[in-house]
């Protein structure tokens, strides 16, 4: 299993309820990944700083040395700010740069994100406890994603919990499995992409950021995953101005649409949906297999 | 378990359950507890497994959206959802009718013995799959994969079907009006007969489906599969 939600407001007036909505399509889904959760959220953006948001691996981090340090590193402005066991860089350098920086020096934590907009919060144990503790009810923005986790190809760690990032302002979750993820794995370590985890969304994630780097669009990447990705899976891709969702041919794992004046959203199932407001009114349906959707500000 | 459910029933005609005041298990207790009346469900709010399992000449309106396997295993029930359903509408229902309004998702009828199912809008994936006897008349379009192995019974559809309609079938009957996107393994296109239009105008009929009988087309097993062959060993 595994639920995932995603949420994207057409209707700025509502992006200071963005957290509190999203919250509230994920605590639906508690019960279909009682593990782990996590999310992630397109909110305000600085000119010039690129936001990192990391998560110690259970024992205290010293934030504010690492900032100096990455800052003295990479010859940038750093700035951080802490939220429970996360940390969120923003430096005026190359976010790929401090990222990098970031996994190689500084092993007691997991980068989760890059870019102008997203910030990735995720942990282990109760959804609901997870979401009231990194306070995603009082978060705003744009659009939303979030993940509710029942592991089933690898272990149950902060890490392995989505979303996972993508690349700039990209994340992906999923609800399935892959079958040739190991493979696949060692294709794209061979053309420089990094791992954090055994987890075969991860591998997901780093295959579309590796397309993407290499020219495809999200709707390309996307399109050449159902050629390359084998297994199950209803994946949202968040990204910086919206988000897409695709299924996989079989299309065993769920997924429903729904779409109002004011918002769209995607949930594992309807009863996500219907806490938002004006959800019974909505045009509602059923993603086709091996079909993009996708929403964006700039559309 | 037969708990203080039976208190909340004031009257089995016309009462009105209000889902967001009453547990899901207390209500569908509430409806194991009795076989006769008219029940009204608000708040369904995408719920699971609402209306399972009854068996009772009762109907049930339920005002809103569902979520999987609703009206499972319906026997003699009415079981009306103005809103779509979620997977496995009305799964293994042995008899009655079952009316979603909306859409339903994958699996809808699935292993059904008998009854009526009735989809207005679309059905999607593995519709009818296993079928053993139930009728079901789908008013919109069904997804991939619609009537896989099944065995008895009639899957209408007025609008189009995906890919592998009908995959490894044995003998039920499928007439469709729109486009089927692919056949699957051993299902072929057969002769409308008369008693295949009798049939079908007796299903549209059930259904108040105005639709013309000439304008389907008939599928059935070519029965090439029913025993293993070695020169079909591809097509498993």
């Amino acid at each position: 299993m595994c639920g995932i939600v995603g949420l994207f407001l057409k209707n700025q007036s509502l992006q200071g309820d963005l957290g509190r909505l999203t919250s509230l399509m994920l605590r639906e889904l508690c019960d279909r990944g009682p593990d782990s959760a996590g999310f992630a959220v397109y909110g305000a953006e600085t000119t010039g700083a690129t936001k990192i948001c990391m998560v110690n691996r259970g024992g205290a981090v010293d934030w504010h040395a690492v900032a100096r340090q990455l800052g003295a590193a990479t010859g940038a402005d750093v700035s951080v700010e802490t939220v429970e066991d996360h940390a969120i860089f923003r430096t005026s350098g190359a976010g790929d740069t401090a990222r990098k920086w970031l996994i190689d020096n500084v092993p007691a934590a997991y980068v989760l994100s890059q870019g102008q907009s997203i910030e990735i919060f995720k942990g282990v144990g109760d959804p609901a406890a997870i979401v009231t503790r990194l306070d995603l009810e009082h978060r705003s923005g744009t659009h939303a994603i979030g993940h509710t986790r029942m592991a089933t190809e690898s272990a149950v760690t902060v890490a392995g919990s989505h979303p996972f990032s993508t690349g700039d302002d990209t994340c992906l979750v999923h609800n399935g499995s892959l079958s040739n993820h190991n493979r696949l794995r060692e294709q794209l370590m061979r053309r420089g992409e990094r791992f954090q985890t055994e987890n075969d969304s991860e591998v997901a994630a780093a295959y579309l950021a590796s397309r993407m780097r290499a020219g495809d669009t999200l709707e390309g990447a996307l399109t050449n995953g159902l050629r390359d990705l084998d297994g199950f899976y209803t994946f949202v891709v968040g990204t910086r101005d919206g988000f897409a969702v695709i299924r996989d041919p079989v299309a065993c794992k769920p997924a429903v649409i729904a779409e109002t004046d004011d918002w769209v959203a995607m949930a594992s199932e309807y009863r996500a949906i219907a806490p938002l407001p004006g959800a019974a009114q909505a045009r509602i349906w059923e993603p086709a297999p091996a079909t993009v959707y996708a929403w964006s500000r700039a559309a | 378990m037969a708990s203080s459910s039976a208190s909340h029933i004031v009257s089995t005609r016309n009462s009105v359950i209000d889902l967001a005041q009453m547990k899901l298990r207390e209500v569908n207790q509430l409806l194991h507890d009795t076989d006769h009346g008219d029940f009204l469900i608000r708040n369904s709010r995408g719920a699971h497994s609402l209306a399972c399992g009854l068996d009772g000449d009762m109907s049930v309106t339920i005002d809103g959206h569902v979520g999987y396997y609703c009206a499972g295993m319906n026997k003699r029930a009415s079981v009306t959802v103005n809103g779509n359903a979620g997977t496995g509408l009305a799964e293994n229902m042995m008899s009655g009718r079952v009316h979603v309004k909306g859409d339903a998702s994958q699996s809808a009828g699935a292993t059904g013995c008998g009854g009526l199912l009735i989809v207005d809008g679309n059905a999607s994936a593995r519709c009818g799959i296993a079928l053993r006897g139930l009728d079901i008349v789908v008013k919109g379009s069904v997804g991939h994969m619609s009537a896989f192995m099944a065995q008895a019974g009639n899957l209408v559809v007025l609008g189009d079907t995906g890919d592998a309609l009908g995959d490894s079938l044995y003998e039920a009957r499928l007439f469709v009006r729109g486009a089927v996107k692919s056949l699957g393994a051993d299902c072929v296109q057969k002769e409308m007969r008369d008693e295949h239009k009798i049939a079908l105008r007796k299903l549209l009929d059930a259904t108040g489906a105005n639709a013309d009988v000439s304008e389907f087309r008939r599928y059935g097993s070519a029965r090439n599969l029913y025993h293993f062959h070695v020169d079909n060993a591809g097509q498993y």
